[in-house]
């Protein structure tokens, strides 16, 4: 299991929550017409091997959206934070 | 009966006042409370246990623990019957009935031990080479035999009877292996304060000592160590479990088998979910056997499983015996022997032996040949004679047990299963875990402290660092020692040359030669090894023969180990019942049932169920039809022409509160919602970002910062999640809170021309009036003491209201309307009539909103206008998804009467070759009781006009069916049903 | 190549099986070639094979990382299958099916494959309709399908949950009596000796660290045994397609996950067809060893590392008793990961790239076993031409771009995050 510390709750296991994927790419405005900005924001991934900034929702607690930094090859956690503020906390370990 | 010839008079930890009985293959045979099946079989004087893969050559008791390769049984009968069990794990149970396996017709004469004959043309990978003619399915006929020659025991087919558990536990410091170092460790780690779980597989803690001699200085170590770990409280002690994996955060997989308690209706295993702060492996360490010449035989055992069943289960597996070894640690099994009345000659690979050990052995009349290895075995379903070669003439020694051990291999499986390789050191030649994770400490064997006051030391300074990971730092006894008997195990790496067949992988049957031939045809990766022989492939996983197969390879290529490297190790350690890891969630609880407040009403009234999804929602009623294809036209005459109630509690339901409300809808809905009128409904509809539809639903605007949201029964949570996820991440400015209210509503629809009367009479207090409550209105109450909303919304196409009440009153607010509606007509209806008024009238559903589908494919595009800044738009404006011979909804009739149309048929236009996947296909059909036809909606290429004809195509059914295109509104094109 | 047979089996039986030959050569790698074939897997393999078989194009390399077979084609649950809905894919897979047919004759190397017959469970009026529509499909593609009532499941797979207590009960099932599994290994190794007997490199511990360029073109590759030339270069490394692409400068629509599979103790016979449950994710067959080898949805998140966590492998577990509760006592032997790339309408990726000499196959999603033979036949023909072959031309990159997307399931870019 994934143990993922949240913010609000504290460590629980990753199946209490709902995974959102890349959280490093930014969401274009809702009224942005940019194409090219909504087909990279929809289609295009980094995928990196590696530290992988991504969205998580404790959808079985708090229902709020987080920004995990994970490491993707190891599955390690180095920061969890709320979505809203944009400064990541360090975990505790 | 035989009984318990092999037994020695005295000693053992068994219980000789608790006899207990079993039977093996029929025969009724004894033990002793304390027994595993493999020591009563032993003591019984069993030594054929099993057939091997491949060849079904004879087999016998191995080792003494969860390595065994050979002695594997299935237990039980009917739905408890479960195979390959390794008889050397079993705990001996009273009535314990047991079986070999992969022979036939019996274990003495099994037929398919002419496979042996045949052994020079089965090498490793033969299957690979032939078997290829001489027609193209040929390989299914070889097959056929194949199949049933492999395989080892035979599953029951029948469901388990048994139950077993799911539980979650914390532990500051999980500690694997109830050896010296877990023991020593669990001691530290709890004197310093920390809640510890200890872990042993075995029912008895206490690991190799366990197989010190009676009487010795070990039992009492042990002794006193058990009280105190029992005395601190806070040291869970789980005997008979296993750590069978280990995944991410520090998350351990337990089972624990209680088959030895085994009563009806008891928990036969449990698994644990085991969270740890920090983890401590002492697993120990598994002999390695010797490779040669019919090195397979029964009656060939690992000498430390030797020195376990004389000492801990007195029983003396042969009165003549050969210890054939690399090290001298096996010395300790030839005194053992010895010391029992054996007669023990010890066959050292190397030259030159210490002067300690050959004065032993002469004190206790072992004969000592150094510089000799085991040339052959002779005997066949038992041992005759072992040749011996090397240093001095061959000569041959009858014997009926021999004895080997090529050194030790760390158990390194748990500590890889996070993808951590492990690591050769050549100070132990052997495979030592790699690299921990912080939080992860090794103690005994795994750290190379191979001795019992290494293991001791090491377990006791990894028990104090686990502790203090998880900030336990409480001043710790120092370590208790006592004075151990050890000989050193470090072995030097002896590869006695082989003639005949000798034996890597016992189980697999995998070869030296066998090795030799898969180096000579290049799988000389390991991975390619163990793939091309099947090495490593059996129930053992090949624990006893990773390591003399990959030393094997090395020698052949000419690498070193480190080069050669390992197979990857997987988790289960042992492998696990997939009952244990279901735990609860079988049969019914699978998954949650989620049932709505008026649930008992339709069980009470004769509705069968349907499920959608998690839910239980009525399908039809069975006072309207014999079956289901009657009942729902009758339940859609009842609407069109009366009344009808349906229960429509499964709909997502969100609350919507915040100034900013208004301004969400308008971005998440493709149709606009900010001019919304306090009191109105409005029909929306959602697409997903690439532009696609998503969903469709109500909002209704309860006041200027308010709104009940409701989404089909299947998006519900999704919609909620992509809410949240819109307002957290992307929109954080817009000031709205949103809530699932599904479960706090109970929720139905009246329906029908009588709707309002109905709705009037059931609850007197409200004005339902055109003028109060007109189509898409809203008007609020209380029913029961509960809130009560009425919204005016039609999915049939008919006069209908929406009545939403508190969840607890959903059943009482239902009856209501039953009663008061009888009257008028009014009889509830299930999904199936609602699914059928909806397609009379157009409406799309989740077959039409298939999750490919864009707004003007489903004809939704007017909604739309001109509006831009809603989620989907930019997207949606891709050219594939713009262009105008897409598959859009149109509604078909049948050509000719009589003829009916099936969902799921491809369409072709008339005159078009049916092949391929056509122009379109039917998505939902219903029969229409007002228009005495069937009629369907369907997806159809763009340039198929109004009134064509076009071919519905069913293979299934046979059928081609003759179909016109019209409107997909079938029924009062111009709404007039919904107003006044 | 020398020929297997029967009796070349006889022949070095009798001689101890000391004259047989390596399978595929270990030569070092050349200064160039015409074609490199990055990834030493399947598709790779078939790839390198068919280019050499089709076109004529001898002159190749297939650089792997690792050991050839390593990646997926050596760690997944080996059905074929070709019940593809969308127009592209179900001509595309049942080509594959069609290769997969001779293919053991194809290769003079017995690949296992046992049309045994795929049944997926239905579990509502409404699925079945759906099912119906697949099969129709299907047999007006000229593809085998048959629909199958409740009591036609039972007297074909007994052992299912048919009692009152089934939380979704079975009301029939989709049966494709050509599909079945293949020996997977044996799929690797038969096109890698294949493709050494018309002269291809197999070159393997020979992991590719980078791309050489001249002004925008690729002209080959860097690798941990120096820099080899390429006229073409095709990358076939499905699950790690995007690092490998981003070094030569691509940006792909790709996210990398895990997928579980799962092999029990090997038991005699006792699952006859590839059998998946249509109300959950669980899928099991049962390989000639006589292990049932199962597998169930994604971990969720993206992975690189080639294993799973502990809440799939119980969810699993918990699919397999529901669908069939006589699996509760078999034991779990192994279980184990692949890394899967991802795409946003989980169909693959086979094309040109607009990276000049550079060409891409991946994006397999959890299918690309099955499609191997076909994937292979294409690639090649993109390569050798230069072009997509009519087969492939739906899988290209900018389908997301104009909308052309092949969403199977209908459940958007993406599914975890929908």
């Amino acid at each position: 299991m994934l143990r993922i510390d949240c913010p609000c709750c504290g460590p629980r296991d990753h199946d209490e929550f709902r995974y959102g994927g890349d959280a490093s790419i930014i969401r274009p405005a809702h009224d942005d017409p940019d194409f090219e900005a909504w087909y990279r924001y929809v289609f295009v991934r980094r995928n990196p091997a590696g530290s992988h900034r991504e969205h998580w929702q404790h959808v079985l607690g708090c229902r709020q959206w987080l920004i995990v930094e994970r490491d993707t090859r190891t599955h390690s956690i180095a920061s969890v934070a709320l979505a809203r503020k944009p400064a990541p906390r360090k975990s505790a370990q | 009966m035989n009984s318990n010839s092999k037994r020695l008079a005295k000693g053992g930890r068994i219980d000789r006042g608790r006899p207990l009985e079993f039977s093996f293959d029929g025969s009724k045979l004894a033990g002793f409370q304390g027994d595993t099946l493999a020591s009563a079989l032993l003591a019984n004087g069993v030594s054929l246990v099993g057939r091997s893969f491949k060849y079904h050559r004879p087999r016998g008791i191995f080792s003494a623990g969860a390595e065994e390769p050979n002695a594997l049984v299935t237990l039980g009968t009917g739905g408890r019957r479960e195979p390959n069990l390794p008889a050397t794990m079993l705990e001996l149970g009273d009535g314990m009935i047991a079986e070999s396996q992969n022979r036939w017709p019996s274990l003495a004469f099994d037929l398919q031990s002419v496979n042996g004959l045949f052994a020079p043309f089965l090498s490793a990978g033969f299957y690979y080479k032939t078997f290829m003619g001489p027609t193209r399915r040929a390989w299914m006929f070889y097959e056929h035999f194949i199949r049933r020659a492999a395989g080892l025991g035979k599953a029951g087919m029948e469901p388990d009877p048994d139950r077993y558990e799911l539980r979650h536990a914390f532990a500051d410091v999980a500690i694997v292996g109830g050896g010296p170092a877990g023991l020593s460790a669990a001691r530290a780690a709890a004197n310093a304060g920390a809640r510890v779980a200890l872990i042993e597989q075995d029912f008895r803690f206490g690991g190799q000592l366990l197989s010190e001699r009676p009487g010795s200085e070990a039992n009492a170590w042990l002794e006193a160590l058990g009280i105190e770990l029992r005395g601190l409280g806070n040291v869970d002690l789980m005997a008979r479990t296993t750590a069978v994996g280990i995944y991410d955060g520090q998350v351990l997989g337990l089972v624990e088998r209680r088959d030895h308690a085994q009563a009806s209706g008891r928990v036969r295993q449990a698994f644990t979910i085991l969270r740890a702060g920090a983890i401590v492996f002492a697993p120990g360490a598994i002999e390695r056997p010797l490779v040669f010449s019919n090195n397979d035989r029964p009656g060939v055992m690992l000498a430390s499983a030797v020195r376990t069943y004389v000492n801990r289960f007195a029983v003396l597996p042969g009165r003549r015996a050969v210890v054939t070894t690399t090290n001298d640690g096996a010395w300790r099994t030839a005194f053992d022997l010895a010391a029992a009345g054996a007669q023990v000659t010890v066959a050292d690979l190397r030259a030159t032996l210490a002067p300690a050990l050959q004065a032993e052995a002469l004190r206790l009349g072992i004969a000592v040949r150094p510089g000799t290895h085991i040339a052959d075995l002779r005997g066949g379903r038992a041992l005759n004679a072992a040749r011996l070669a090397g240093s001095g003439a061959e000569t041959e020694v009858d014997c009926d047990l021999v004895c080997v051990s090529g050194g030790w291999s760390p158990t390194v499986h748990l500590t890889s299963h996070l993808g951590v390789k492990p690591v050769y050191r050549e100070d132990i030649d052997g495979f030592a875990p790699g690299p921990l994770a912080g939080g992860q400490f090794g103690a005994g064997s795994v750290v190379g402290g191979y001795t019992t006051a290494e293991a001791i030391e090491t377990g006791h300074r990894a028990g104090i660092e686990a502790a203090a990971y998880c900030g336990k730092t409480k001043p710790v006894p120092a370590a208790l020692q006592f004075q151990s008997t050890d000989l050193p195990a470090a072995a030097f790496r002896g590869v006695p040359p082989a003639r005949g067949k000798a034996f890597v992988d016992f189980q697999m049957d995998v070869t030296t030669g066998d090795i030799a031939l898969a180096h000579r045809e290049g799988y000389q990766s390991v991975e390619h090894l163990k793939r091309y022989t099947t090495l490593g492939m059996g129930t053992d996983q090949g624990k006893t023969s990773n390591f003399p197969a990959l030393s094997a390879m090395a020698a052949l290529r000419g690498a070193t180990i480190p080069e050669t490297g390992t197979t990857t190790f997987r988790p289960p350690y042992t492998p696990v019942a997939i009952g244990a890891l279901a735990g609860r969630a079988v049969g019914h609880h699978l998954k949650p049932t989620r049932r709505t407040p008026m649930h008992d009403w339709h069980i009470a009234n004769g509705a069968d169920m349907l499920e959608v999804g998690l839910w239980m929602r009525p399908y039809f009623y069975r006072g309207a039809g014999r079956d289901v294809n009657e009942a729902y036209v009758a339940e859609m005459r009842f609407v069109r022409e009366a009344a009808g109630l349906m229960d429509i509690s499964t709909l997502g339901k969100i609350d919507v509160q915040g100034p900013d409300a208004a301004t969400l809808f308008d971005r998440v809905y493709a149709n606009g919602f900010v001019k919304l009128p306090v009191g109105r409904a409005r029909y929306g509809v959602m697409l997903r970002d690439d532009g696609v539809v998503l969903d469709d639903g109500t909002t209704t605007r309860l006041g200027e910062h308010r709104f009940f949201m409701t989404t089909s029964t299947a998006k519900a949570a999704n919609v909620l999640s992509r809410l949240e996820f819109l307002l957290d991440t992307a929109w954080p400015d817009l000031r709205v809170a949103v809530t699932s209210v599904t479960d706090e509503w109970a929720a139905m629809s009246v329906a029908g021309p009588r709707s309002r009367e109905v709705l009037a009479a059931a609850f007197p207090t409200l004005d339902v009036s055109n003028e109060a409550l007109p189509h898409m209105g809203l008007i609020g109450g209380e029913f029961d003491g509960r809130a009560l909303r009425v919204i005016r919304l039609s999915y049939s196409g008919e006069r209908a209201y929406e009545v939403y009440v508190g969840a607890s009153a959903g059943e009482a607010a239902w009856r209501r309307l039953i009663e008061a509606g009888q009257p008028f007509g009014l009889r509830p209806y299930g999904v199936e009539a609602l699914g059928a008024l909806r397609v009379e009238k157009g409406h799309v559903a989740g077959p039409e909103i298939d999750g490919r589908t864009t707004l003007d494919d489903l004809g939704l595009g007017r909604m739309v206008g001109k509006r831009s800044g809603f989620v989907g738009d930019v997207l949606r404006r891709r050219p594939a998804l713009a262009e105008q011979d897409r598959q859009r909804l149109v509604g078909l009739t049948c050509v000719e009467a009589d003829a009916r149309l099936s969902g799921g048929a491809v369409l072709f236009k008339q005159g078009e070759t049916l092949k391929g996947h056509g122009c379109g296909r039917i998505t939902s059909v219903t029969y229409s009781p007002t228009l005495g036809a069937y009629v369907g909606l369907a997806l159809l290429a763009g340039d198929v006009a109004m009134g064509d004809e076009v071919v519905a195509v069913h293979m299934m059914k046979n059928e081609a069916v003759r179909a016109r295109v019209v409107s997909p509104v079938f029924l009062d094109p111009q709404g007039e049903r919904l107003h006044g | 190549m020398r020929h297997y047979s029967a009796l070349s089996i006889l022949r070095n039986g009798l001689a101890g099986h000391r004259h047989w030959q390596r399978a595929w050569r270990a030569p070092e790698p050349k200064r160039s070639y015409d074609v490199i074939i990055v990834g030493g897997g399947g598709h790779g393999l078939a790839t390198a094979f068919y280019l050499a078989e089709n076109h004529g194009i001898r002159n190749v390399a297939v650089l792997e990382k690792g050991y050839v077979g390593g990646g997926n084609v050596g760690r997944n649950t080996t059905i074929v299958r070709s019940n593809y809905l969308l127009d592209g894919n179900t001509q595309f897979y049942e080509f594959s099916m069609k290769l997969w047919e001779g293919l053991t004759h194809a290769l003079n190397f017995n690949v296992m494959f046992s049309q045994r017959g795929q049944i997926v469970t239905a579990h509502s009026a409404d699925q079945l309709d759906s099912f119906s529509h697949r099969a129709n499909v299907m047999r007006l593609n000229g593809i085998d399908a048959d629909i199958l009532s409740r009591d036609d499941v039972r007297h074909l797979v007994p052992y299912l949950d048919y009692s009152e207590t089934a939380r979704f009960p079975i009301h029939g099932a989709i049966l494709q009596g050509r599909a079945g599994t293949a020996r997977h290994d044996a799929v690797a190794w038969g096109y890698a000796r294949a493709a050494d007997g018309h002269g291809v490199d197999i070159i393997q511990n020979c992991e590719v660290t980078g791309f050489l360029h001249e002004g925008e073109r690729i002209v080959g590759v860097e690798t941990a045994k120096g820099l080899i030339a390429a006229g073409k270069v095709g990358l076939a490394v499905a699950g790690h397609t995007s690092v490998l692409g981003h070094k030569a400068g691509l940006e792909l629509p790709i996210e990398s996950h895990v997928l579980q599979a799962f092999v029990t103790e090997p038991l005699k016979p006792m699952v006859d067809q590839v059998v998946a449950y249509g109300a959950d994710h669980f899928y099991v067959s049962q390989s000639d060893k006589g292990g049932l080898v199962f597998g169930g949805n994604l971990d969720g998140y993206n992975s690189y590392a080639q294993r799973g966590n502990l809440g799939v492998v119980r969810e699993v577990a918990e699919a397999a008793i529901a669908l069939m509760p006589c699996i509760s006592r078999v034991r779990l032997l192994r279980h184990w990961g692949g890394v899967m790339d991802m795409t946003p309408d989980a169909s693959p990726i086979i094309c040109p790239t607009p990276v000049d000499g550079l060409y891409l196959n991946g994006g397999w999603c959890y299918g690309g076993f099955k499609a191997t033979p076909a994937s292979g036949w294409c690639f090649a023909h993109t390569i050798a031409t230069g072009r997509p072959h009519p087969l492939n031309a739906a899988f290209s990159l900018d389908r997301f771009r104009t909308g052309r997307t092949l969403d199977e399931a209908g459940v958007g870019p993406f599914a975890w995050l929908q």
